[in-house]
């Protein structure tokens, strides 16, 4: 880009903007970057009294174990403390939380993009308004039916919930998508004698996999941060990752078992730093799909 | 598309929404006005060595009876909604007859629960929601203008404390901020006071979970308005320039305006989100100084008693105060859409 005198930063501006980055940059990632180094320490180094250098350094991790770095943290959680298991269940809630709810969001987000009826409207607005509602007002609604019908406590219960409370936004998401994909694509296939069902499979699929995959990490995301729903829905044992970190809190007296909490928090932020450092793209022409079209 | 065919495209979705968030509400609504039975008291007659007594005992069969022919409770009305744990209208009146001034009046108010929650997340939306909004556009003015290698990289980073799941982000800061942790440690030392401790000060409290979502939403509008000033019209701002325009002039007169419908939006979504906040202050462990419509009811349901109804009754008034806050987007789509149809 050739950039003309008139328009060219003076230094001092140019600087101010520079630094204003530098230290937005230091307040978002350098939490992250403290506690995965202090997820390697003990807890009277990770929380010192005496100096706060020693979160660095580590000089009574080094006491202890002999080295500045140690693997306690995460052992007690992983194995003492079984987070393995929260893992697991994560994984498995998030899988089928994505498939189900992109399978289902697909379906409606076609059908609302093709039709041009009245009623899409009204559709639309319930599912902002069901959107905008905090997921834990729904939950005490949850709570004694599924009491009643024995379905608390188990992980297909949480997984249709999930799926239901995700779809007003995938709906959305995928709407918009789908009203970018030009109509004379199924026009035409109809034409030449497809049933609507015929089309969408053989002409709509093949090309709608960008805004599938963009949607389905909005999906995975709500899963995976979900905390309120899981809380309240999942026995003890089948608790996913978030519910499983806030149960630590409540028994981190003992020395230590903070440690125990660092850890599984680092465990379960690696995950989502590597998906943004692959999907960072989609994450960010995901976020802007709603807001360039609203 | 013919009717029929959507409905058989719609139906999974509309289903799943139908079931798990229209009925809920359904459920809620009607839990509300109902509270547990009572437990069944009965009078026996004990003869002892030194006469008969009358003793009032729990008669636990004809309770677990009771409850298990209405499981819903016995039908209250708005009793629920008029309680001291809700509305407490008998206490506010109280209040309102006996508080001389308006300030001691609010701050007896603020010992109610209900209110006390009402008040922090009122409050927390309104701070939060414009600072998101100025810092998110402050940071996209300024990384728009970085070289185009480091952009990348800069949005990278921004783009954690939005993406990790709320209770771990403010998990990780409150570690932080805690007295023994670095930040908290680096406030003392600005402060002078080797015992400052931000857990213990309501004023404080509330300062840090704003902060936390400050932090936490910011990368959204961020991403947002950067995608937004990528199609600012080069030609408009051109004209700008040769009009004299300066650059705090081209920004104000010609990009903001570029980036209101955005605005809209982020303040938007940031309201939706930012009214039902709740994982900060289990996260930041603050309950003791700063509740939410959220919490309240999460706590309700938690623990051995799971207060069903009153849970319910708080979910109802929040569902009316997302009602409220929608309620002016509701009416300009309404608007839009009936002048398009014309």
């Amino acid at each position: 880009m050739s950039t003309s005198l008139a328009r060219r930063q003076p230094l001092g501006l140019r600087i101010a903007l520079y630094a204003f980055v530098v230290i937005w940059l230091i307040l978002a990632a350098f939490p992250f970057l403290w506690t995965l180094w202090g997820s390697f320490k003990v807890e009277l180094d990770f929380f010192s009294l005496s100096n706060w250098t020693d979160a660095l350094t580590g000089p009574r991790t080094e006491a202890v174990y002999g080295k500045p770095f140690t693997g306690a943290g995460y052992e007690g959680a992983w194995v003492q403390e079984e987070f393995w298991r929260a893992v697991l269940n994560t994984s498995i809630v998030c899988f089928c939380v994505v498939c189900i709810s992109l399978t289902f969001g697909t379906l409606g987000g076609y059908a609302l993009s093709r039709s041009g009826y009245k009623y899409v409207f009204w559709l639309l607005i319930i599912a902002l308004i069901f959107r905008a509602l905090p997921q834990i007002t729904l939950v005490s609604g949850y709570l004694q039916p599924f009491f009643a019908w024995n379905l608390w406590g188990i992980l297909p219960t949480t997984i249709i919930v999930l799926v239901a409370i995700n779809q007003p936004f995938t709906l959305w998401m995928l709407h918009s998508f789908f009203t970018k994909i030009p109509i004379e694509l199924d026009e035409s296939a109809k034409v030449d004698g497809c049933t609507q069902f015929q089309a969408f499979r053989h002409v709509i699929i093949p090309v709608m996999w960008p805004g599938v995959i963009t949607t389905g990490l909005f999906s995975f995301l709500l899963a995976y941060n979900d905390f309120a729903v899981a809380a309240m829905l999942l026995s003890e044992e089948n608790r996913t990752m978030v519910p499983a970190i806030a149960a630590f809190l409540g028994t981190t007296q003992t020395e230590g078992n903070v440690m125990f909490a660092v850890a599984a928090v680092v465990s379960a932020t690696a995950p989502l730093f590597v998906l943004v450092m692959f999907f960072q793209r989609q994450i960010v022409s995901g976020l802007t799909a709603g807001a360039v079209k609203g | 598309m013919k009717h029929r065919t959507f409905f058989w495209f719609f139906l999974p979705t509309g289903l799943a929404m139908l079931l798990f968030i229209a009925l809920p509400i359904i459920s809620v609504v009607t839990q509300s006005l109902y509270a547990p039975h009572e437990a069944v008291l009965s009078i026996v007659e004990n003869c002892g060595p030194f006469g008969c007594k009358e003793e009032t005992t729990v008669d636990q069969a004809a309770t677990e009876a009771l409850r298990a022919a209405e499981p819903l409770g016995r039908f209250v009305g708005l009793e629920i909604y008029l309680d001291r744990g809700h509305l407490a209208v008998q206490e506010v009146s109280q209040l309102w007859a006996s508080e001389p001034t308006w300030s001691s009046f609010f701050s007896r108010l603020g010992n109610l629960p209900f209110y006390r929650a009402m008040s922090f997340t009122v409050t927390y939306v309104a701070v939060v929601t414009p600072m998101v909004i100025i810092l998110g556009l402050m940071i996209a003015l300024a990384v728009n203008s970085l070289h185009r290698h480091l952009k990348g990289l800069v949005i990278f980073f921004s783009l954690l404390p939005f993406i990790v799941p709320p209770l771990i982000g403010s998990l990780i800061l409150f570690w932080m901020v805690d007295s023994r942790g670095v930040f908290g440690t680096f406030l003392q030392y600005l402060s002078g006071d080797p015992n400052l401790s931000l857990k213990a000060s309501t004023a404080l409290t509330w300062i840090m979970l704003m902060v936390y979502g400050i932090w936490h939403s910011a990368p959204f509008a961020f991403v947002i308005f950067y995608a937004g000033l990528q199609t600012v019209p080069q030609d408009t701002i051109e004209s700008a320039v040769i009009d004299g325009a300066s650059r705090w002039e081209q920004t104000r007169y010609v990009v903001i305006p570029h980036l209101m419908p955005l605005v809209t939006f982020v303040a938007l979504i940031q309201l939706m989100d930012n009214f039902r906040v709740f994982e900060p202050i289990v996260g930041f462990k603050s309950e003791a100084h700063a509740t939410s419509l959220s919490w309240i009811i999460f706590n309700d349901l938690g623990g051995e008693t799971r207060l069903l109804s009153s849970a319910a009754t708080t979910s109802v008034l929040t569902i009316l105060g997302v009602a409220i806050l929608l309620s002016p987007v509701l009416v300009r789509t309404w608007r839009d859409f009936n002048a398009k149809a014309h």
